[in-house]
Formats: structure tokens, sequence, C-alpha cells
């Protein structure tokens, strides 16, 4: 009982990372088509993110709040690498849908871009010019009509956005000048430490899990209850489903496709971001963190069926149960007397680079059968 | 005191900034003869940028240090040192290709560079075709012994080997078993096979092993096998790289395998650099095996540090690596002026049988072109170095292991053309 509760544990421990990971993949990749290879990289953002409001957290004004510096961070996570999704939706995949080719090579060289910025941009000016983004592109939106449809507008549009580089500039230097530790830039990886409350681990019916593994399974459960209670009951929900299904149908009935794009590829870059601070309780953040994901995330949409959420979420625990079904021999101990030669190819992949090859192999094998993932689409989808 | 600290990081960055731009520059005042230009090679981009930019730093600062004090003196002429920066942009293949344009282009006398085995491997080639010259300041698996290579990091019998005895011996956890962990590559994987088999004629018992991928950081199956395998607590080896030891030593400590419940980890990758990246809340209590520590207290290993603070900033560090590299720098200098002349082979000559008095002690050039080194046990302490718990005297290096299954018996020696790379003792 006790090592069946620690198995199902792990595997659903591990499994919550992997699927917090390929939650933002499954809508963008899923529901959009678009592949975006800068999805690890987005990650990556929500990650430095947690490591910064850390460090902004640790100065004495917000000191006494210290502790509950990485729930804040779940929602600053979600905005900064929302707005840089936004804006990369805006700037490059725009111009690209329907050429997947074109999308995988263009966010390819994004990522690659990102992973660089970090590494030689201070880290207290990459967040002034996050707020200038976040300021620059929501400002304008935020006016009342009657400006936005003024001959006028383009100017108001022009100074929000000299005010949001000044903003950004300013808090740029603020950050800079307060934490040391964000005025240089470096490629060295830098550390989160998870607040006191969070660390150790707690008893349920005897056994002891680590409260780091519960924090990532609650943040996982939020975002997935969250985005599908967003998807299947909010207008806008039901707006992005539309676009997803037949996308010229929307259009004709009044949807802005665009709006509709923009927010999309907004909330799934921001789910990366929330990935990136569980993320970064598990391991140290730096510029490749998001790299090292971005595999099993593709793995988990296309093994789920893409498109499709509850298939994400199936795929995702099943491979963090295989993974520590067979990673860490637990074959062996359920049935301790299997013949021999059984039990040396089991202990043969015990170990975790074999485990990873056999999670390979099994998923190739699968898709053999089936290969529109567990839970396919049904009907025809437009494109074809 | 906050202020001076950033004003110092500040003028850091600066003077960083001046040498990265004066790219061959790093000399100061004094009259010379001449010229002559080194090569360093290290990545400066990619993975790799983290922990070999520290080792250009040193190595610039070494040739500052041999400069300031009138530079090499060959023939009665004084020459003033002058670098080229190439990067090896953490690529293999780009470290050969690097090492033939130093070589040929440049025509440099000798390449201080490298840090992974993998780029050594794939340089190794170049030197031995050109009979050229590199100089590699990591410790390393061994089992390789190079004439065109001068190998001044530890090898596993200056490493590994007194660490294990410590250890199975005389640690808080003396006579438990042990259990492996690495990353996924050739120097974990051969010194965990030196380690098995130190453990099995010291009479104790591995329990179990497993290798990370490199760049994986999921380690939640590799801590269910510690505990099952060790469930009263033991000793775990760990030859993680870099990164993978913040995922690992965070998710251990989760876990409850710590110092208090009997959990001694035991590391041979991680420095006074990578204990600052963990965090020593996460790794007080465990240890450490390295040359050199930081926490020396010579005037040698003092000054070391002073003027490395000194020159790019008082909140960095010292370490095992840099110390190797600083000491190659000398070694070369001391070996040119003693043949007095740069040419290669006449260099080689003369390197054999050179004494430096190093930030860790004295070291010596043997034979087989490695150095005999001190090794030192420490403990990590809440303020991120090590407490040096023990000191061997003088170790010489072993270029093939005599613990290692496939190389026991065997030793090399460059000095007498008979005996060569390997050779049965």
């Amino acid at each position: 009982m006790e090592l069946l509760l620690d198995s199902l544990f792990n595997g659903v421990a591990i499994g919550s990372v992997l699927l917090v990971a390929a939650l933002g993949l499954a809508i963008v990749f899923g529901l959009m088509g678009v592949i975006n290879l800068a999805h690890g990289e987005l990650m990556m953002l929500g990650a430095y993110t947690t490591y910064v409001t850390q460090l902004i957290f640790k100065l004495p004004i917000l000191r006494p709040f210290y502790d509950s510096y990485i729930i804040v961070s779940i929602f600053l996570a979600f905005i900064v690498s929302g707005v840089v999704g936004i804006l990369l939706e805006k700037t490059i995949i725009r111009k690209l849908y329907g050429s997947p080719l074109e999308t995988l090579l263009a966010t390819w060289g994004v990522s690659l871009i990102l992973q660089q910025f970090v590494r030689s941009v201070p880290l207290a000016y990459g967040t002034g010019l996050v707020i200038s983004l976040l300021i620059g592109l929501f400002l304008p939106t935020s006016f009342p009509s009657k400006i936005k449809e003024s001959i006028n507008f383009k100017y108001f549009k022009f100074s929000s956005w000299i005010f949001a580089a000044l903003t950004g500039v300013l808090t740029g230097s603020i950050i800079s000048s307060s934490v040391s530790k964000l005025s240089r830039a470096s490629a060295r990886n830098v550390d989160v430490t998870a607040p006191s409350w969070m660390r150790g681990q707690v008893e349920i019916i005897g056994t002891a899990f680590p409260k780091t593994r519960l924090m990532i399974i609650v943040i996982t459960l939020i975002s997935v209850i969250a985005i599908t209670v967003f998807l299947n009951q909010s207008a806008w929900g039901m707006r992005i489903r539309a676009v997803t299904q037949n996308r010229q149908m929307s259009d004709c009935l009044g949807i802005s496709t665009e709006k509709v794009d923009i927010i999309t590829f907004g909330i799934g870059s921001g789910l990366a971001g929330v990935a990136g601070v569980a993320v970064s309780l598990l391991g140290s953040v730096g510029p490749n963190v998001g790299g090292n994901y971005i595999v099993g995330c593709f793995m988990v949409v296309v093994l789920g069926g893409v498109g499709n959420l509850l298939g994400t979420v199936l795929a995702s625990f099943g491979i963090g149960i295989m993974t520590d079904l067979i990673g860490a021999g637990r074959l062996l101990s359920i049935w301790p007397d299997m013949p021999l030669p059984l039990s040396n190819t089991i202990n043969f992949f015990a170990t975790t680079s074999m485990a990873r090859v056999m999670i390979f192999a099994l998923i190739v094998i699968f898709l053999q059968f089936k290969p529109t993932g567990l839970f396919p689409q049904k009907g025809r989808m437009v494109e074809n | 005191m906050r202020i001076s600290r950033r004003i110092l990081a500040g003028l850091a960055t600066a003077s960083l900034a001046v040498t990265a731009t004066s790219c061959g520059g790093g000399g100061t005042s004094g009259s010379f003869d001449d010229t002559v230009t080194v090569g360093i090679l290290h990545s400066l981009s990619g993975t790799m940028a983290i922990s070999e930019s520290t080792l250009v730093d040193t190595e610039k600062m070494a040739i500052e240090e041999i400069n300031a004090a009138g530079g090499v003196t060959v023939g009665g002429k004084s020459y003033k040192i002058e670098y080229i920066v190439e990067d090896g942009a953490s690529d293999w293949p780009t470290f050969a290709e690097k090492s033939k344009k130093l070589i040929d282009q440049d025509g440099v006398p000798v390449v201080f560079g490298g840090w992974t085995s993998a780029s050594r491997k794939a340089m190794l080639p170049v030197y031995e075709s050109k009979d050229a010259f590199l100089y590699y300041p990591i410790q390393y698996e061994a089992q390789e012994c190079s004439n065109n290579i001068f190998y001044t990091g530890a090898t596993p019998n200056q490493q590994s080997e007194p660490a294990t005895d410590f250890m199975y011996k005389r640690s808080p956890a003396a006579g438990g078993d042990f259990f492996l962990v690495g990353s996924d590559y050739v120097f974990p994987r051969t010194s965990n096979t030196i380690t098995k088999a130190q453990v099995k004629q010291l009479g104790g018992k591995v329990v179990g092993e497993d290798y990370l991928p490199l760049g994986n950081t999921e380690v939640a199956p590799i801590i269910s096998k510690i505990k099952k395998a060790l469930p009263e607590g033991g000793i775990i080896i760990n030859t993680l790289n870099g990164d993978q030891n913040v995922a690992f030593f965070k998710q251990i400590q989760d876990a409850g395998i710590t110092p208090s419940s009997g959990y001694y980890v035991m590391n041979y990758s991680i420095a006074e650099e990578e204990i600052s990246t963990i965090g020593p809340e996460f790794l007080e209590g465990h240890y450490g095996a390295w040359n050199y520590m930081m926490s020396i207290d010579t005037p040698a290993s003092k000054k070391f540090a002073a003027s490395f603070k000194k020159r790019w900033g008082a909140d960095r560090v010292v370490a095992d690596p840099q110390e190797s590299a600083y000491n190659m720098v000398y070694l070369w200098k001391q070996a040119v002026e003693d043949a007095g002349t740069f040419d290669d082979n006449a260099v080689r000559e003369a390197l054999v049988g050179q004494k430096f008095d190093a930030p860790q002690g004295p070291v010596e050039v043997m034979p087989n072109h490695h150095l005999s080194q001190t090794v030192r046990i420490g403990e990590i302490n809440a303020e991120g170095g090590f407490t040096i718990l023990e000191e061997t005297g003088v170790v010489l290096p072993q270029a093939w292991n005599q613990k290692h299954p496939s190389s026991k018996g065997f030793a090399c020696d460059w000095t007498d053309p008979s005996k060569g790379e390997k050779y049965k003792l």
C-alpha cells in the first residue's frame, strides 16, 4: 500500500511538471496549430521572473511579505511571459499562420534570441523592458473608445509608447540600483530558494511527501481547472473554440479572429510562464532551462492528441507514472520473484537514461497504432 | 559597504569591457625587447561559458602578473606575453577548428584551453598531428596520456580515491553503503568504475548507481532508488554536472536526504563557484575533494584569492580549476625560460621536473605530463566555502588508473623513448 502510494505520488509529481509545462503548448500548438519552439524560452522567462521577484521581495519594504513571493511570482510570470508571447504573436507569428515550417524556424530563432537576451542584458533592465512592453501594449487599448476612434489616435498611441519607455527605463534603473544582483548581466545560472514554509516534507498516511512537489501539483491543478473553465464557460473561451474549429466561419459571424489569436497565444505563453515558476522550484534557473523541457512538452501534446486538454492531462500523468515505474525499477518490488530474463531486462532499463529510451520507444510504438494520439479531434478539420 | 561593493562590481564590468574590446592586449608598463603571443581557447558562449570564462579571467591575470614582473626572459631578451582569446562556443568541433587556427594562422607556441573531456578529445588529434602543445587545466577521468597535452588538473587518484577512502573510513557515515550518482558522460562513468573497484577493495558495498542524462533535471526516480537502497542513510558519491547539482540538492533536501538523517554526499564537481550558485543552505554538511580550496590558510593561497578579487571584483571566488589554470601559465613560463627557446620540443623537455610554489602548495611536473598535487577533503560550510578536514601529502598522478580494470598495471613516461604513452609496469 505504502509502495503503491509512493509510486503513484512520484508518478503524479513527475507528470504534473510535464503537464504544467505542456499545458501552454497544448493551447498554442493544439488549438492554434502553431509549432512554437520558443515555448521553452517563455518558460525560462517565467523562471527568471520568479528569481527577480524573490530578490525584490528581499528589499526592506517588502521583507515582511517575503514568504508570499512565490504566489505573487506565479501571477507576474503569467503576465511577463504572456506579454512577450503577445509581442511575438503581433510581430512574427501572425505573418506566418498556415506555414508551419517557417513558424518553426522563426520561433527557433526567437528562442535563441531570448536565451542570449537573458545572458547579455542585466535582469533589472530586462524587467524594465517588460514593463514598458506591458504599458505600451495595454495603455492604448484602455483609452475610452471616443479617443480610439479619433483621427489623432496614433499620436495617443505614440505618446503612450514614450510614456511606457520612460517608465521602463525608470523602473529598470531603480531596480538596478537597489538590487545589486540584478544590475549586471551574467550567463551564470541563478537559484530560486523556496520560502521556508515550502521546504521539507509533510506526512500523509505514514508517507512523507516533499512540499515543493505538492506545491507544483497544486499549481498544475489550478492551471488546468482555470483553463478548462475559461475555455468552456467564458465568452472568449467559446470564441477561441469556435475559431479553432472553423476560422472562416467564425470570421464571417463577426468574431475578431485577430483578437482571438492574440488572446489564445497570450494565454498559452502565460501558462508557459507559470510552468517556469514550477520548474524554478526544482532546479536552477538559467538560459537553457526551457530547452530541457521542450521535447517532453511536444511529446505530451502529441501523445495526448492535438487539441485536446484531457488527452494532455492523461498523457503527462501516464508518462510520469511510466517514468517512475521503469526508472526506479518498481516493477521488481511489486513482483519480486519474476523470471530471471525478465527481471534482468527490467534492471537494465531501471536507470534514468535507459528509462527515457524505453519511454520514447513505447510512445513511438503507441503512435504507430494511434497516430493521432490518445484523444484525436473528432470531425473534419477545416484545414483538411 | 554595499555601495562600495557595487562600485567595485561596476569597475570590474568596465574593466572587463575594456579588455574584451582590446582583444590581444593585457600588457602593463615596462619595456620589453619583443613580444610572444599565446593562445587561450575556452568557451565564451553556450552552456560551458559560465565555467570556462572564469579560466579565461585567471589566465589573463596570470599573464598580466608575469608581464608586470618583467615578462618571459629567453636568451637574455625579455618578451612581453600577449594573448589571443578564441571562443570554443561549447561545441567540440569548434575547439578543434580554433586550435588549428591558433597553431597555423597565429603561430602561437602554446594554447591554454579546454574544460570538458569531450573538448579535449576533439582537440587531441590536432595537437598530435601538428606536434603543438595544449595545456589543459581541469580535473578529469585520466586514462589518457598524450605527448602533446600537459594536464594540470587532478587525475582520479588525486581526487576521488582519497575522497572515497575518507568517506569509508573516517566520515560520520564510515562503513556505510555507497550509492553513486552522476551525469551521463565519460567522466562520471569512468570515475565511478574506479570508485566501485576501490570500494570493493576496502570491503564496502556499492548498493546502486544511476546516471542522469545531460540537461535532465528530473531526479525523482533517483531519489526513490536512494531511499530504497540506503534506507538508514549512507554515502552518496556525486559526479553530477553543474546545473544538475542544483536540481539534485534541492530535491534530496526536500525528500529528507540530509546529513542530519545520515546521508553524506561527497562531491567531485562542486567547487566554491558552484556552491555560491547552488546555495550553501542546500550543501552544508556535505563534502568535497579538491587540490585547491579557497580556504587554504597559506600566504600563497591568500595572495592568489586576493589578486583575483582585486582584478575581477570583490564578489568573485577562486576555485580549483582556476588554480590549475593559473599554475599552468607559470609552469609554461618557467619551462620556456629554462629551455631558452619557445620551440615546442625543447619546452616539452624542460617542462618535466619544473617545480612551482602554487597556491595549493608545491607542485611538480611528472614525466607523464601530469602534476604531483596535494589532495584536500573539505566539509561545505554555511558561508559557502570548505572547512578543510584532511590534507594528504603530495600525491603522484596516475595517467593510467591503477584501480580501473582496463589500465591496471600500466603507466606513462614521456622522458624515456622506450616507454611513452602506455607501458607495462
